[in-house]
């Protein structure tokens, strides 16, 4: 049972882990350190950087709530540790 | 009908609506008060947070100080969006599973200390009634800008409807009321903006009009930075490079402080179960971000029309809108050059044009020429968002006194009568002393605001976000690194900020770092300390272990409750 429930905790560290990185790369490094660079392409009338930093990061934040909450579920109906 | 009619109708529907939900869902028990009973769908409980998150500040301000920052104005986007997505997978479904009413609470308990519960009830106390008094300002302004009447008066109405339906109905009735709020401050943010939108560029979604082609066939933004340049202004879009560490540091203590707000983690609590806290931080941030991704469009079309608007544009020939708002002193000209031409400069010394950016939100419809019942639907909209905050930040403080104060620490046998009372009581004193605050503000309360995220970020947080992921961490751990993280922050905010007394220079800014983003640094100081502090300390006791260990899978959350470990 305890081995169950540490596989269960390190799987959900794991999807953590990426999701977090992600959500590190899209503001902090395309909305930030690296949006000079990525100006030089253009998305439309957006320079990419400037698009990812005022519209694209905010728009991959909600995208990854909802794929979190997904991978939770699915995840606590393998591990029979939902809720009833 | 002119716009000042309209303002009354408006505004005043939407208040009898507010009182009216508040009165069919009326809290009968301190557990409807506090958390709404728990029985708060998801859904309804994502646009009530989304309204309690969004504040006048939000509403009113951000888009203007956008439009005059260009790129940089990411920061406050990112920043106070960001937040949730740390809320959502780090916080807020353990903080559920826990089960209690408030962030003191959790400290308390998991750190099976009452100390602990103090120093986090004075923190949460702290942060909460800084954000009110800003809010029943921004009530004030609103009402004395359009309703005619004087700011004090402003601030009473204000007092009066908040007073109505947080006292009545709790959280309960506040979340319902938020509700409602959510609804009319959207609908009244992005009608404008798609106006404008489709007058612009064509397209009736500001997302994407805002990157498209005004009739012209230039691109709206390369066009924004055109003009941007000719005036001596930079390039609209380009980054700042010389502020990039700056930036990096403010949207991050935005966003660890989100995460570490007493009112925005409450709400968390108001959910049947863990499952649902993971959704409802989901649905919460998406109803924000409908806003916030309309705000920057808001902002480029806002800047380009007033440069279109007034730039070189003879005085004598100002459209009404522009001498409505000087007489509120918010908007000034100079004639330097006596050429009876309105020059808006870069240079300081040849600029004409003062404007104060808090006002391009409310003038953007009069700029844009729609017609008056949109400028009235930005007025209740704004209101809205302001009551809506006050109501959530009110809720916060009276939680605080009564359970976390008197029902844990000085009157353990209270009845829940007797607490739910008490309960009412203090937000009743709340908003009266919320409301006098309001009325004669300390001139630093635009400053303090930094402080509340950049405390929230350097001591809530790395407390939070420990007591759920690290079993090994002890009250000894915990409270040096909340301790270290305020003091450090709070320090460096004094020492930085002239308007609060402070003799420091920018020059000597740490690594270039202002005030609003040392709360990221005064975070990673509290997550160092507690470690290190934590590893030589005995470990927490065993059921305090059990209790970490038992939060971290979501069954058998149950309601609410309030339940003693010791």
């Amino acid at each position: 049972m305890n081995a169950k429930k540490n596989l269960y905790w390190k799987k959900n560290l794991t999807y953590l882990s990426i999701l977090l990185l992600i959500w590190f790369i899209v503001s902090f490094g395309a909305g930030i350190l690296f949006a000079d660079f990525l100006n030089q392409f253009k998305l439309a009338g957006f320079p990419l950087g400037f698009w990812f930093a005022q519209q694209g990061s905010i728009y991959v934040f909600v995208v990854l709530i909802f794929v979190y909450v997904f991978l939770m579920n699915r995840l606590d109906k393998a591990f029979d540790v939902d809720e009833k | 009908m002119d716009a000042q009619a309209w303002t009354y109708i408006l505004v005043g529907f939407t208040f009898v609506l507010y009182i009216g939900i508040a009165a069919w869902s009326r809290a009968g028990s301190t557990q409807e008060f506090y958390v709404a009973g728990a029985g708060v769908h998801p859904l309804l409980n994502g646009m009530a947070t989304a309204a309690d998150w969004m504040s006048a500040a939000s509403f009113l301000s951000m888009a203007g100080l956008i439009s005059f920052m260009g790129y940089g104005g990411a920061q406050y986007l990112m920043g106070w969006t960001g937040g949730y997505v740390l809320l959502a997978l780090l916080l807020a479904p353990y903080l559920r599973k826990f089960g209690k009413y408030t962030v003191p609470d959790f400290i308390g308990e998991r750190y099976y200390s009452k100390n602990a519960r103090l120093v986090a009830l004075i923190c949460a106390l702290f942060v909460s009634f800084t954000y009110v008094v800003g809010q029943m300002k921004g009530v004030g302004v609103a009402f004395a800008r359009f309703l005619d009447v004087s700011f004090e008066t402003g601030v009473l109405i204000g007092i009066g409807i908040v007073f109505f339906y947080a006292v009545l109905g709790g959280m309960k009735g506040i979340t319902y009321t938020q509700v409602a709020q959510y609804c009319v401050l959207i609908f009244a943010f992005t009608v404008p903006a798609i106006f404008i939108s489709l007058q612009m560029t064509g397209n009736p979604i500001p997302q994407l009009g805002f990157g498209g082609k005004t009739t012209d066939g230039v691109y709206l933004l390369e066009k924004l930075n055109q003009v941007s340049i000719d005036l001596g202004f930079a390039e609209y879009t380009a980054v700042n490079k010389g502020n990039l560490v700056n930036m990096l540091f403010i949207t991050g203590a935005l966003m660890f402080g989100t995460a570490g707000l007493p009112h925005v983690i409450v709400r968390f609590f108001t959910v049947p179960k863990v499952k649902d806290a993971r959704i409802s931080a989901g649905w919460a941030l998406l109803f924000i971000a409908l806003l916030y991704t309309t705000a920057p469009a808001v902002a480029a079309f806002a800047r380009t029309n007033l440069i279109k608007t007034v730039s070189e544009k003879p005085y004598a020939e100002v459209p009404q809108w522009f001498s409505n708002w000087e007489k509120t002193g918010l908007l000034k000209f100079t004639d330097k050059n006596s050429d009876g031409k309105i020059q808006y400069l870069a240079d300081a010394n040849l600029n004409e044009l003062a404007i104060d950016q808090d006002i391009m939100v409310l003038a953007n419809p009069e700029i844009a020429n729609l017609p008056a019942w949109v400028v009235a639907l930005v007025v209740a909209g704004g209101l809205a968002a302001a009551l809506s905050t006050a109501a959530g930040l009110l809720l916060v403080i009276a939680t605080s006194i009564s359970h976390d104060l008197l029902k844990k620490n000085l009157r353990p046998d209270i009845s829940e009568r007797g607490e739910l009372w008490a309960a009412r009581i203090s937000i009743a004193v709340a908003v009266f002393a919320a409301g006098i605050a309001g009325m004669h503000p300390p001139g630093f309360v635009a400053q303090v605001v930094a402080l509340a995220f950049g405390l929230a970020a350097s001591s809530f947080f790395p407390a939070i976000i420990l007591g759920i992921f690290d079993k090994r961490m002890n009250r000894e751990g915990a409270i040096s690194g909340m301790i270290v993280g305020i003091v450090f922050t709070a320090t460096y905010i004094f020492y930085f900020t002239p308007q609060l007394g402070g003799p420091g220079s920018r020059e000597n800014f740490w690594f270039g770092i202002s005030p609003e983003g040392i709360g990221t640094l005064g975070m990673i100081f509290n997550f160092l300390v507690s470690i290190v502090v934590s590893r030589f300390t005995a470990p927490p006791p065993a059921e305090v272990q059990e209790l970490t260990e038992n939060i971290r899978f979501p069954r058998g959350s149950g309601e609410a409750h309030d339940i003693t470990i010791h």
